[in-house]
């Protein structure tokens, strides 16, 4: 467990989209019910989370996502915990995004500079979305490391400025930085230590 | 009572025909005369629909539509449920056909769209019949299923988000043999609402002056995704539908007002912008994807 607290929710999108918007369809299109979904996830997190969360937010069980339920349940919720007014400190790992599924979702993430991680059926991860290609080469960097202490950052990778980029990533909440040790953890292996 | 003759092959282009019948007529009593139409396709029937619910709302009843009775046509409309939604636009002068058979090649009978729960169901009910058409028949891998209910979706959501009037759905597969030599689905979406210079007209007119028109507002919304709301993850369901349709070699043509503008693929040879068209409100999205070449070698 990691010595700070950080609140594991799973969110079985498939299951919320059926029990809170349309009982009939696992299909995630239209922009009100992508709304609705989203609003269902924020509720899930401030009835279940703590002031510090990581969500995996399942879309295996989702057979079709259109561009405007992606930008409401993707794009839209991790704005929302990106704003300097958000409700907490939400991080998330989205888990079953099919092949089928994923140009949806990389456009609505690629058209408003966003990035996420997500969990590939082989059961690695990735970051899908926008990303720099020092953000991708420090943030596969660490994946491949776990975590890291402040005094490794410079060892991660080759080159200068890893620390500001490794900050970069913990702003866009790719990255989770331990309040008390300052280790640099990727969300993954946040995942492995909560579960 | 003012008649308007009904084309003989009806389908997206010879709708300008009945629009321009449609608009010469004044606000007398108006009768659809379709004895003579030996063909439709979805945009034609669809097209039919919206043309009736302009002159219903224009002269406050029901125009009047005859058809031919026990022409094969008149069965088709009733295999593609058109009587089932005319009834409530046109006052029929044809006994309907009892509609007692499916067809393979239907994919989507007529469907008015009015709510996002319409959306919903018609994207539910085309993943069982689509799968086969689109693999079997247009040779299309299986996964085409998602990416084109994705299609389907978004160009629906655009008779709800823009149109703000009702709107109808329907799609089917044809044997192009002259033209194309190849099996084609066609699908079509209508609305009668305020048309895409209408819904952009608040937020980009003053910008683009006395450019301004249908044209402009086509261009702008199809060719660089503007969109009357200043939220920027929106705009992108156009954009990404010619992408996909691209892909798969296809035609999307958008008629709105006076004007239609389309991407072209190779194939076709449809002027990629008209204007001065016979007005017609709303928005008429016409989408062609033909069967894919199967290299046998």
């Amino acid at each position: 467990m990691p010595d700070f607290e950080v609140d594991p929710v799973s969110i079985d999108v498939g299951r919320l989209v059926r029990r809170n918007v349309a009982s009939l369809y696992s299909s995630l299109v239209t922009r009100p019910t992508g709304q609705a979904v989203r609003l269902a996830i924020e509720n899930v997190l401030a009835e279940e989370a703590g002031p510090v969360s990581l969500s995996v937010i399942d879309l295996s069980h989702v057979t079709v996502i259109d561009f405007s339920c992606a930008d409401e349940v993707v794009a839209k919720l991790l704005l929302r915990f990106l704003e300097d007014d958000r409700p907490r400190d939400a991080f998330f790992v989205f888990r079953g995004i099919r092949e089928l599924h994923r140009d949806p979702i990389e456009v609505v993430l690629e058209r408003q500079t966003l990035a996420a991680v997500s969990e590939t059926e082989s059961g690695a991860y990735e970051v899908i979305g926008s990303t720099s290609w020092e953000e991708l080469k420090v943030w596969q960097a660490l994946e491949g490391r776990g975590r890291v202490k402040p005094k490794e950052v410079h060892d991660l990778v080759p080159g200068n400025g890893v620390e500001e980029t490794l900050g970069s990533l913990v702003r866009r909440r790719l990255v989770f930085r331990n309040p008390l040790s300052g280790e640099y953890q990727a969300l993954s292996d946040l995942l492995h230590c909560l579960t | 009572m003012q008649i308007i003759p009904v084309p003989g092959t009806l389908d997206a282009a010879s709708f300008d025909q009945l629009a321009k019948e449609l608009a010469k007529s004044g606000e007398g009593k108006v009768l659809f005369d379709g004895r003579h139409l030996r063909w439709v396709d979805p945009g034609g029937i669809i097209g039919l629909l919206a043309a009736g619910t302009v002159a219903r709302d224009r002269q406050g009843t029901p125009p009047k539509l005859q058809l031919l009775e026990g022409a094969d046509v008149t069965k088709y409309l009733a295999r593609m449920r058109f009587f089932e939604v005319a009834e409530s636009v046109f006052d029929l002068e044809v006994r309907p056909p009892r509609r007692s058979w499916s067809s393979s090649d239907v994919l989507l009978e007529i469907t008015p769209i009015n709510t996002n729960p319409d959306i919903h169901a018609v994207v539910d009910r085309v993943q069982q019949q689509a799968g086969a058409i689109l693999s079997k028949t247009l040779n299309y891998p299986a996964s085409a299923v998602v990416q084109f209910s994705v299609i389907l979706s978004e160009v629906c959501q655009n008779i709800i988000e823009h149109a703000e009037a009702p709107g109808w759905v329907s799609a089917q597969t044809y044997t192009w043999a002259k033209r194309l030599g190849r099996q084609v689905l066609i699908l079509s979406v209508a609305d009668v609402g305020k048309g895409f210079r209408g819904s952009l007209a608040d937020t980009h007119a003053t910008r683009f002056g006395n450019r301004w028109g249908d044209a402009t507002a086509l261009e702008a919304a199809f060719i660089h995704g503007l969109t009357r709301f200043p939220d920027s993850g929106r705009g992108q369901g156009i954009q990404q539908i010619r992408k996909q349709v691209r892909r798969w070699e296809g035609a999307i043509s958008i008629r709105s007002g006076t004007a239609r503008i389309a991407d072209v693929p190779s194939w076709d040879d449809t002027p990629p912008l008209e204007e001065n068209l016979p007005p017609f409100p709303g928005a008429q999205i016409h989408i062609i994807l033909p069967a894919q070449v199967v290299d046998h070698a």
